[in-house]
C-alpha cells in the first residue's frame, strides 16, 4: 500500500516537473522560434544554444520586488497568479504519455482537465479585477467574453470523441485510435466514427485551443497595442513570471488534449513503426503542435473581439453541434 | 460592427492612452471617454516632445538652422531639409547646379522609401503581427546604410547645403543604389502576400475607420491620409518644385476612405518611389554638386516666402518672413502630421479602442514631427 503511495507521490512529482520544464524551455522555443522566422539570432549568449536563457530569466524574476498598486486588492492580486499557473499544471497529472507512463489515471480524465481548464479564465478576471487598472479591467472583460465563447465549441467537439470512444478515460480514448493513422479521430475512415467531417472538428478544437490559451491570432487578453499588457500589466517580478509560465503549460495542455482526442495519442502513424516507444510518438506530436502554435503567434496579426466572438457564436458552435448530431447518427447507422 | 450606441452620461469613464502608451509611437496622449469598449469622445492631447524649433529659427542664422529640420520627423528626415533649402535659395537667388537637383531628389526618394517601410512595420504591429517590423527593418537598414555611406549619418541629417549637397554621391552609392531597387521590389511582393493578402489583416482594415473627402480638406490632411479618401494631390505633380517634373511617376489614390486604402496608398507609393530613383540614377548629370559662386553670408531680401514639399508624411509647408537679417524674422513650418493627427479626434467616435488604434496607425503620426 505505502509503496503504491509512494509510486503515485514520484509520479505525480514527475508529472509537474515535466510541466514546469516545459513552461521555462517554451519560452526559449518560442524566442528562438520567432527568432528564426524573423531572420535574427533569438538568445543565444547564455549557455549553448542560449539554453541557460529560462533559469537565468527565472532568477532574474524572483529577485525583483513584487510590487503591489496601491488601492489593489491584495489578496486577489497575489492569488491570480498561482491561479494560472496551478491548474495547468494539476491537469498534467492525469495525462497518459504512453500507455504505461500517467501518473494517475482516472476514469474522468477529461471532466477533470476540463474544470481545471475553466478555472485559467478566473486568473485573468482576478488579475484583471485586482489591479485597479483600467486596462487590466477591460482584459479580464474580453477574457471571461472569450472563455465563455470558446469553451462551448471545445467542449461540444470533445462529446463528439467522447461519444465516438464511449467513455471519458484518455487512455481508453487513445486505446481506440490504435492501428494506424487512418484510425485516428482526425482520420475517420477506418475508426468507430465514420464520419468524414472529423478534420473540421479538429480544426475547430485547435481554433479553441489557441482562443483558451489565449495566444495570437486570439490574444485579446494582453493585446499590448491597445491595451498595454492586458491583464498582467500591474504585474512585475514573479507574479508576471508565473502569468508567463502559465501560458506555456496552459499550451502544452491544449496540445496534449489535441493529440490524444484528434491524433491517436502515443500510437505510431505506421503499425510497422510501433516498435519505437509510444512516449517517442506521443511527445513528437506534441511538439509538432507547439511548433504550429508559435509559428502562427509570429505570422498572424490579432483578430478583434467582434470578429472572434463572431467567429466562435456564429460559426464555430453551429458547426460543432451539427458535427455532434451528424456523429451520433452515424453510430447509431453503422 | 461600429454602429453608434445609444449613450447614457453616466455610463462613460476616461482612459487615458499614452503619453506612454505602446500603440502611440512617442509620447502622444490621447484622453477617451470611454463606454466599454467604445469610444464616445476622444481628445488629443500634444506637446510633450515640444523643443521650440520655430523659435530656433528665428534665433539662428540660416546655415545654424539647417540641421533642426531634420529633428522634426527622425524617419523621413530629408524631405523636411529640401524644403528648407528651396526656400532659402528661392528667397536669396541661389543657383542650384543639376547635377545637386537629381542628387537631393534620389535622397529624398530614398529616404521616403525608409519611412514608409517603418510605418508598415510599426502599422502591421499595432495590429498584432510583429515579424514584418524585421523584415522591413532589414530593408530599411539598406536604405540607411547607403545614406549613411553619403551623408555621414543614418537618421538626423544635416546633408543638404544651400546651393547644392555636402558630398557627392560615389559610384559605391550608385552601384548599391541599383541593386537596392529590384530587391526592394522583391520586398514588397513578398510583403503583399505576407501581409496584404491576409484574411485577419484586411478584416481588421476594411471599412473601418471611413474618412471622408470634406473631412480630409476641413482638417487640411495630406499624403496617404486624403489620397486614400480619393484626394489626388501630391504638392510634387501640383505644385512641382526641383527636379520632379522630369520624373515620371504616378501618385496613387483609392477612393475606399478606409484604412486599408491608406495602406494601399502607401505600399503603392514605394514602389512610385522606386521608379524615381530608378530614373533619377539613369538621368544624374555630371558637373559640379555646389554652385561656383555663392554668398558667403545668407541674408534674403526683405519679403515673405513660402515653399511647400511632399514630405513622407505628406505636405510640408515652410514660410519664411525675412527683414533681410542674418536671421529670418518668423519661420513658420507647416507639418503634416499635425493636421492628419486631428482627424483622430472626429473620426474615431464610435469605434471601438482596438479599431482606433489601428486607425490611429494608419494616419503615419510621427510625434516630434506635430510638436515640432
Amino acid at each position: 500500500m505505502s509503496l503504491t503511495l509512494l509510486n503515485v507521490i514520484i509520479a505525480v512529482v514527475i508529472a509537474i516537473g515535466f510541466a514546469a520544464l516545459n513552461a521555462a524551455y517554451l519560452v526559449w522555443a518560442e524566442r528562438r522560434g520567432a527568432a528564426r522566422i524573423q531572420r535574427r539570432p533569438g538568445p543565444n549568449i547564455n549557455g549553448p544554444w542560449g539554453l541557460l536563457q529560462p533559469p537565468l530569466d527565472g532568477i532574474k524574476l524572483m529577485a525583483k520586488q513584487l510590487t503591489i498598486p496601491g488601492g489593489a486588492d491584495k489578496v486577489l492580486f497575489i492569488a491570480a497568479p498561482v491561479l494560472a499557473m496551478f491548474p495547468a499544471i494539476m491537469s498534467f497529472v492525469t495525462i497518459p504519455f504512453s500507455d504505461t507512463i500517467v501518473a494517475k489515471n482516472m476514469n474522468v480524465g477529461i471532466l477533470m482537465i476540463f474544470a481545471f481548464a475553466s478555472m485559467g479564465g478566473m486568473s485573468l478576471v482576478f488579475a484583471g479585477w485586482s489591479s485597479r487598472n483600467k486596462y487590466a479591467m477591460m482584459s479580464s472583460v474580453r477574457a471571461v467574453s472569450q472563455a465563455v465563447a470558446y469553451e462551448i465549441p471545445m467542449l461540444i467537439t470533445t462529446i463528439t470523441v467522447v461519444m465516438i470512444a464511449g467513455s471519458m478515460d484518455l487512455m481508453e480514448i487513445v486505446h481506440q485510435q490504435s492501428g494506424s493513422i487512418l484510425h485516428w479521430n482526425i482520420f475517420p475512415l477506418l475508426g468507430n466514427s465514420h464520419n468524414i467531417l472529423m478534420p473540421m472538428s479538429f480544426l475547430i478544437f485547435f481554433t479553441c485551443t489557441l482562443a483558451e490559451t489565449n495566444r495570437a491570432p486570439f490574444d485579446l487578453g494582453e493585446a499590448e497595442s491597445e491595451l498595454v499588457a492586458g491583464f498582467h500589466t500591474e504585474y512585475g517580478s514573479m507574479g508576471f513570471g508565473l502569468f508567463f509560465m502559465g501560458e506555456y503549460a496552459n499550451i502544452v495542455i491544449g496540445s496534449c488534449m489535441t493529440t490524444i482526442l484528434f491524433l491517436g495519442g502515443w500510437n505510431a502513424p505506421l503499425p510497422f513503426l510501433s516498435f519505437i516507444p509510444g512516449v517517442f510518438w506521443f511527445l513528437l506530436k506534441l511538439y509538432i503542435l507547439i511548433a504550429t502554435f508559435i509559428w502562427i503567434r509570429w505570422t498572424f496579426p490579432r483578430t478583434t473581439i467582434y470578429g472572434l466572438l463572431n467567429l466562435s457564436w456564429k460559426i464555430l458552435i453551429p458547426l460543432s453541434l451539427f458535427n455532434l448530431l451528424l456523429t451520433a447518427g452515424l453510430i447509431k447507422v453503422f | 460592427m461600429n454602429s453608434p450606441i445609444e449613450l447614457q452620461p453616466d455610463e462613460t469613464f476616461i482612459l487615458n492612452v499614452g503619453p506612454q502608451h505602446p500603440a502611440t509611437h512617442g509620447v502622444l496622449r490621447v484622453k477617451m471617454e470611454m463606454n466599454g469598449e467604445y469610444i464616445v469622445n476622444a481628445e488629443t492631447v500634444i506637446g510633450y516632445i515640444h523643443r521650440m524649433h520655430e523659435k530656433m529659427g528665428e534665433v539662428k542664422t540660416y546655415p545654424q538652422f539647417l540641421m533642426n529640420l531634420s529633428r522634426m520627423d527622425y524617419l523621413g528626415a530629408l524631405g523636411y531639409s529640401h524644403g528648407h533649402v528651396l526656400l532659402v535659395e528661392k528667397a536669396s537667388g541661389i543657383e542650384v547646379p543639376e547635377r545637386a537637383e537629381y542628387i537631393r531628389a534620389i535622397m529624398v526618394e530614398l529616404n521616403r522609401v525608409s519611412s514608409h517601410l517603418f510605418w508598415f512595420g510599426a502599422f502591421v504591429m499595432d495590429l498584432g503581427g510583429f515579424s514584418p517590423l524585421m523584415y522591413a527593418l532589414q530593408d530599411r537598414e539598406h536604405i540607411l546604410d547607403m545614406l549613411e555611406g553619403v551623408t555621414g549619418s543614418r537618421l538626423t541629417y544635416c546633408y543638404f547645403r544651400f546651393g547644392g549637397v555636402y558630398n557627392d554621391v560615389d559610384d559605391e552609392f550608385i552601384s548599391a543604389a541599383r541593386r537596392f531597387i529590384p530587391r526592394m521590389r522583391k520586398s514588397l511582393k513578398k510583403y503583399h502576400k505576407l501581409v496584404t493578402g491576409n484574411i485577419i489583416f484586411r478584416k481588421r482594415l476594411e471599412g473601418i475607420a471611413p474618412l471622408t473627402p470634406e473631412m480630409c480638406r476641413k482638417y487640411g490632411a495630406s499624403s496617404a491620409v486624403a489620397r486614400g479618401s480619393g484626394i489626388n494631390f501630391d504638392v510634387r505633380k501640383n505644385e512641382p518644385y526641383s527636379v520632379y517634373p522630369e520624373f515620371d511617376f504616378d501618385v496613387p489614390v483609392f477612393h475606399e476612405c478606409d484604412s486599408l486604402a491608406r495602406y494601399n496608398v502607401r505600399m503603392e507609393e514605394m514602389e512610385q518611389s522606386l521608379r524615381i530613383i530608378e530614373q533619377g540614377l539613369d538621368k544624374l548629370p555630371d558637373g559640379p554638386f555646389m554652385p561656383e559662386k555663392k554668398p558667403k553670408l545668407i541674408k534674403p531680401p526683405a519679403g515673405d516666402y513660402y515653399q511647400a514639399v511632399e514630405t513622407a508624411r505628406g505636405s510640408f509647408g515652410i514660410r519664411l518672413v525675412s527683414e533681410g537679417d542674418k536671421t529670418p524674422y518668423r519661420l513658420k513650418l507647416r507639418s503634416p502630421t499635425y493636421s492628419n493627427m486631428h482627424l483622430f479626434d472626429e473620426a474615431c467616435r464610435g469605434m471601438m479602442i482596438m479599431d482606433a488604434l489601428a486607425f490611429m496607425g494608419s494616419l503615419d503620426l510621427v510625434i516630434p514631427e506635430i510638436d515640432r
